[in-house]
């Protein structure tokens, strides 16, 4: 599948994996997107999202990670991390990018 | 794999929260049938009050509405009774021969009204008042009748005399014993209750036992005979004597009922298929009637139906939170007294107030309060934390300040406060926002108002007006939760007591290994819990657990503290408050170098440098580390600062040197984790301006020594600290000091500040531990130094370790 991934050249390699430790982020500094917070779970998933709370901007990457939830830290709004939407009885949504682990490396769709 | 077949018979509160609890912890495990006996949908019961004094409807009452059974795929036969329970073939049978087939069956029939065993009570024109349908009866009747006899004076009983009175009735109460409510109420309140009742026009016929119902004319009732041969014209009728539990079907099937359907502590009958939860249910020989409790028996019921076989019902402690008409009235415990019990007593006639707490020793064994219910919750939350109260005895009356502190002082009780006061300070919210929340989710606990509003969920000084609003939105609904037994977080039933035990009992080292054994519901945990477990872990097994970055804020990850836009702000520790030129140019050249925006001198006597890039953080500690300075730890739940005035130094008063004291004690506590933060002061004499009176810990010099204070706080609501001990040296405040903080890391719960953790426990149990038991202090002390050793500064660690660094840098596409 490796070559593929050199055919769709909107793939971007960002790191390895074991780069973000588990239950934790990083974050991606995209000249058109801006921050990207790129999380792991506890299953060795990984999920790419604004790096933006749609409360109050907070930065998501610093967030606790639990499931696949992420809880902002300015104040505590938990949103889920495969789509972006908070989670009720809070609305609101940030954006998502597709994001995948392939050979031990991360790669994120912008 | 078929789905299993789940029937509940029954369409009420409880039964229906179980539904709710069961689809969100296992959506797709059931098909659901549910057959309600009323034509309606679930409504909430306790508001048929308001909907006869004609303030609500319908409409209003409604809590799922056909919509929300269509949403959740549950067939719904409204107008249905069932009949009979086949337990052989497993089906029930409704009266017009409707059948359904079960796996499990979910008994939730909820109660009959009592009718005692008048003469005349079949008659035309005699109610009870149960359901949408009396209700409807006596609205019906208001219209064309005058006289109206209400007998029973509980709460339903008077306000459904309220009701008929509003509605233009005559209306007489009539009751068998000497005071009305007397389930709820000692006779002073009671007597004062029927005092304002008979203001509004009510007549009261107490001490009356009722022979007959007399027909009259046309075949309805026309008049109430007593035995002692007085009769009374009614041309309605309400008898509110009380209700049983409603066990009818379940006896015909044969399972084993006593005054309730018999359930275990999983709410399942004698019958393994069978459950049941609600007024129908007999738990340890009790059949509850309040909502909360009903709504703990639905969660645990829906735990086991869906097979996760978590949680256990064990009972609930009630309270009576009421309003009666709109007059406010509590109760809970034994508040009638006894042998060996006190009262405490405050009779205001003239303002309507009376407040009576009943002592056992030193523990609140009861309480019953008329006007003035707001502290009825916090009396009951001692009482069930059986706190020792000898302390607060001269002013437990006066209630807790706890209303106080953001601004609306206890005068506001939450029903006449305007719509639009604000109540929760932190968030913005008001009054308005949180009644509408309630109404429109339907809404029965705290932290469901919590997680809609926000209110009350930041600082949290505004919880006990939150529970007053809650309580006087809902009726009696609302019941607080108990704190020692409230499970830590949605992860866990577990209490942080029970957590703490189970960390030590079974050496459990790290948050992650906590969640795995002690069956977390969820694979991680929470942003709440899992910080909790990370610091138990910690603090049980010093240089044993393994501290997970992870489960820690992001405060104490990065160490340094997050600010509204992302930034971060950097507090060089400046040990007692003292600092020097190469330590303030340090500081200087970091804040030029690194563009600081803001730099400040905080409460706790040093600089913080504000607005600083994560970037930033690892090159700005090197230069610190360089210049000899350490992190601050201004970001954690540890120690924060010693605060220190000048002391025998050099002031003219200082009987003792504090600031060297300061500096002992702060390098003494250094890098030292805790259940919240912890702040110290020491003062040099009794004018005390280091302000050790509101400290976790304060000391104050004296000429032959030092007395030391605990449990005193300057933040959310102020406490002042209390005296512990007094003590001759240096060494005996660090030992004592020592003990005290080591004690409180132990035995805490995780985001109790010391002043809250010594309220729960008591300073006796303090000074006994402490200041009593020598070898104790000593082993406190010795373990305290353990666990403190060796301790790196994060600062140089992070700025010098590369996998540590990394969480500092960004990556860049």
């Amino acid at each position: 599948m490796t070559t593929t991934l050199e055919a769709d050249v909107d793939w971007k390699r960002v790191c390895a994996v074991d780069e973000i430790p588990v239950l934790g982020s990083r974050v991606v500094n995209s000249q058109a997107h801006g921050s990207i917070a790129i999380f792991r779970n506890g299953d060795g998933e990984v999920f790419a999202l604004r790096d933006r709370c749609p409360h109050k901007a907070g930065p998501l990457s610093q967030g606790i990670v639990h499931g696949k939830t992420v809880t902002c830290p300015l104040h505590s709004w938990k949103i889920q991390l495969e789509d972006g939407q908070a989670i009720a009885p809070d609305v609101g949504c940030t954006k998502h990018f597709p994001c995948k682990v392939e050979d031990g490396a991360v790669f994120l769709q912008l | 794999m078929r789905k299993l077949k789940l029937v509940m018979v029954g369409n009420g509160m409880a039964g229906v929260r179980t539904l709710e609890e069961l689809r969100k912890i296992s959506p797709d495990m059931y098909d659901i049938t549910v057959f309600g006996a009323e034509p309606h949908p679930n409504y909430n019961r306790i508001l048929l009050s308001p909907v006869l004094a004609g303030e609500m409807t319908i409409q209003d009452i409604i809590l799922n509405d056909l919509q929300w059974y269509a949403d959740n795929e549950i067939s719904l036969h409204l107008g249905k009774k069932i009949t009979h329970i086949n337990r052989t073939q497993r089906k029930v049978v409704a009266e017009d021969g409707t059948e359904a087939e079960y796996d499990r069956l979910l008994l939730a029939t909820g109660s009959n009204p009592f009718m005692p065993p008048i003469p005349g009570k079949d008659l035309p024109g005699v109610i009870s008042y149960r359901d949408i349908k009396d209700t409807d009866d006596m609205i019906d009747a208001a219209a064309r009748y005058k006289h109206a006899v209400v007998i029973g004076a509980g709460l339903l009983g008077l306000e459904a005399a309220n009701g008929l009175a509003l509605r233009g009735m005559d209306v007489t109460v009539v009751h068998i014993a000497d005071w009305i409510m007397e389930r709820q109420l000692d006779r002073t309140a009671g007597k004062m209750l029927e005092s304002a009742l008979a203001k509004k026009g009510m007549k009261f016929a107490l001490n009356k036992q009722t022979a007959e119902l007399v027909a009259g004319e046309s075949g309805r009732v026309c008049a109430v005979r007593f035995k002692d041969g007085e009769t009374i014209p009614a041309d309605l009728v309400c008898i509110a004597a009380g209700i049983r539990p409603n066990v009818e079907l379940a006896e015909k099937a044969g399972i084993h009922c006593d005054r309730g359907i018999v359930v275990n502590d999983t709410m399942q009958t004698y019958d393994p298929r069978v459950y049941a939860v609600g007024e129908c249910a007999n738990h340890r020989g009790i059949a509850y009637g309040l909502v909360a409790p009903l709504f703990e028996q639905a969660k645990v019921c829906a735990n086991h139906l869906a097979m996760f076989g978590i949680g256990r019902y064990q009972g609930s402690v009630t309270s009576t939170k009421l309003k009666v008409t709109g007059i406010d009235v509590f109760s809970c415990g034994n508040f009638s007294g006894g042998e060996g019990t006190e009262d405490i007593v405050l009779h205001d006639p003239g303002a309507g107030v009376y407040k009576r707490v009943v002592l056992k020793g030193d523990k609140i064994e009861g309480a019953v309060l008329y006007g003035d219910t707001k502290d009825g919750s916090w009396y009951f939350q001692m009482l069930k934390d059986g706190q020792d109260v000898r302390e607060i005895r001269d002013h437990l009356l006066f209630g807790n300040s706890h209303l106080g502190d953001a601004g609306h002082k206890g005068a506001n009780s939450a029903a006449t406060m305007p719509d639009e006061a604000e109540v929760c300070g932190c968030n913005g919210v008001c009054k308005g926002t949180i009644v509408k929340a309630i109404k429109e989710h339907g809404l029965f606990s705290l932290e469901d108002v919590r997680k809609h509003t926000k209110a009350s969920s930041s600082c949290g000084s505004c919880t006990g007006l939150v529970e007053q609003i809650l309580a006087s939105t809902v009726g009696g609904a609302y019941t607080p939760a108990d704190s020692s037994s409230k499970a830590i977080c949605g992860c866990t039933d577990l209490s942080h007591g029970d957590v703490r035990k189970a960390i030590r009992e079974q050496k459990i080292l790290s948050a992650q290994e906590a969640i795995a054994t002690l069956g977390w519901k969820t694979p991680n945990g929470c942003a709440t819990c899992r910080p909790g477990l990370n610091y138990y872990c910690l603090s049980t097994w010093p240089h044993e657990a393994h501290d997970d970055p992870q489960s820690r804020f992001i405060n104490e990850r990065a160490h340094a503290n997050i600010q509204k836009d992302g930034t971060y702000s950097v507090v060089p520790r400046m040990w007692g408050g003292l600092t020097t030129p190469d330590e303030l140019r340090a500081i200087a050249d970091a804040a030029e170098k690194y563009k600081v925006p803001t730099v400040k001198v905080t409460g706790g006597q040093r600089i913080d440098l504000l607005g600083v890039k994560k970037e930033d953080l690892p090159n700005m500690w090197s230069d610190f580390a360089q210049a000899g300075m350490v992190s601050g730890h201004a970001y954690g739940k540890s120690l924060r600062t010693v605060k220190t005035c000048v002391g025998a130094e050099h002031c003219r008063f200082g009987t003792q040197r504090s600031m060297d004291m300061g500096v002992k004690l702060e390098k003494m506590l250094f890098g030292m984790w805790s259940p919240h933060k912890v702040k110290l002061a020491v003062s040099g004499c009794p004018r005390n301006c280091a302000e050790a009176g509101i400290k976790d810990v304060g000391v104050i010099g004296v000429d032959s020594g030092y007395e030391i204070y605990v449990a005193g706080n300057g933040g959310i609501k102020t406490e002042v600290a209390e005296f512990l001990c007094k003590v001759k040296s240096d060494e005996e405040v660090m030992e004592y000091s020592g003990a005290f903080i080591q004690l409180y890391r132990e035995e805490a719960y995780y985001l109790d500040r010391t002043c809250h953790y010594v309220q729960r426990v008591g300073l006796d149990y303090i000074k006994e531990k402490v200041v009593n038991d020598e070898a104790n202090r000593k082993a406190l002390y010795e373990r305290l130094l353990f666990a403190l050793q060796d301790y790196k500064d994060p600062w140089i660690e992070h700025a010098e370790t590369p996998e540590l660094r990394r969480q500092f840098e960004n990556i860049s596409v």
